[in-house]
C-alpha cells in the first residue's frame, strides 16, 4: 500500500510498473486520474490551489483503503494525491488498485474515489476572471459515497 | 480543559486564524462550536445552525455531540472538495 501527498507530478505508468513488479499474482489493476478542468460552474479556472490538513489527511486515506481492504481482496493500494498550485490539464489524483480479477480492482478502484471527495480533508480553491472562490461540496458527491453503504 | 484549534480553507480566510489555543469549560464539540458563534461577527455566521462545517477531532470527522478530550485536536473546516 503506498499513501502519498506530493505536489509534484505523478507519472501513472511508473506507479503501476511499481505495483506489478516480480507479482505475477495480480490478474487485474485499474486505476483513475482526475485532472484540473479549465471551467467550473460557467467560469474559467486558469488555476487551482489545494489545501489540505497535514496528519488527518494521511490518516484519513489510510483509513479508506483499509475500508476498501476489508471489502474487496487487493494485492495493492496506490494513492497519490497532490497539493498546492496546479494548472488546466494537470493531475490531481490517481488511485491505482491490484487484485487477482477486475471486478475487485473496479469497485474499490470507484470506491476509494468516492469515499476521498467526501472523507479526505482536502479544499480546493479556484483563480476565475471574477476572481478567487473556494470550490463547493456537490450533494452528487455525498450520494456516490452514500450508494457505498450496506444496508 | 486545554484545547488546541485549527481551521482551515474558507473558515481560515474568514475567520483570519489558522491555529489557536483555548482554555475550554465546556464537554461536546457541540458546546465548543457554541462559544465560538457567541465571538458574534463571522464567527456567529459560519457557525449558525444550517450551515455546512465539519467537525474533526484528534483528527478524526465526528458529530457534533462527540465528547472533547483533554488536550484535544480540534479541526472546523468546510465540507472537503478533494479528488
Amino acid at each position: 500500500m503506498k499513501i502519498v501527498i506530493q505536489c509534484e507530478a505523478f507519472d501513472l505508468g511508473a506507479e503501476v510498473d511499481a505495483m506489478r513488479r516480480g507479482r505475477t499474482g495480480i490478474g487485474a489493476i485499474a486505476s483513475f486520474i482526475g485532472l484540473a478542468r479549465d471551467c467550473n460552474e460557467g467560469s474559467g479556472v486558469h488555476a487551482m490551489t489545494l489545501e489540505h490538513y497535514p496528519g488527518m489527511t494521511e490518516k484519513a486515506l489510510a483509513a479508506l483503503v483499509d475500508e476498501a481492504n476489508s471489502r474487496w481482496t487487493l494485492l495493492d493500494v496506490t494513492v497519490i494525491h497532490r497539493i498546492g498550485r496546479l494548472l488546466p490539464g494537470d493531475p490531481i489524483v490517481l488511485v491505482a488498485v491490484a487484485s487477482q480479477h477486475r471486478g475487485e480492482a473496479f469497485a474499490a478502484c470507484e470506491f476509494i474515489m468516492d469515499y476521498l471527495k467526501t472523507q479526505a480533508p482536502f479544499w480546493k480553491k479556484e483563480a476565475t476572471p471574477e476572481g478567487e472562490r473556494w470550490v463547493d461540496a456537490r450533494a452528487s458527491d455525498d450520494a456516490a459515497a452514500a450508494r457505498w453503504n450496506t444496508p | 480543559m486545554k484545547l488546541r484549534v485549527l481551521y482551515f480553507a474558507r473558515l481560515r480566510e474568514r475567520f483570519g486564524v489558522a491555529e489557536e489555543t483555548l482554555d475550554f469549560s465546556g464537554a461536546t464539540a457541540a458546546d465548543l462550536v457554541v462559544h465560538l458563534q457567541s465571538r458574534g461577527d463571522v464567527w456567529a455566521e459560519e457557525l449558525a445552525a444550517g450551515k455546512a462545517f465539519r467537525v474533526a477531532i484528534n483528527q478524526d470527522l465526528v458529530a457534533l455531540d462527540a465528547r472533547l478530550p483533554e488536550h484535544a485536536e480540534v479541526a472546523i473546516f468546510p465540507p472537503v472538495t478533494g479528488g
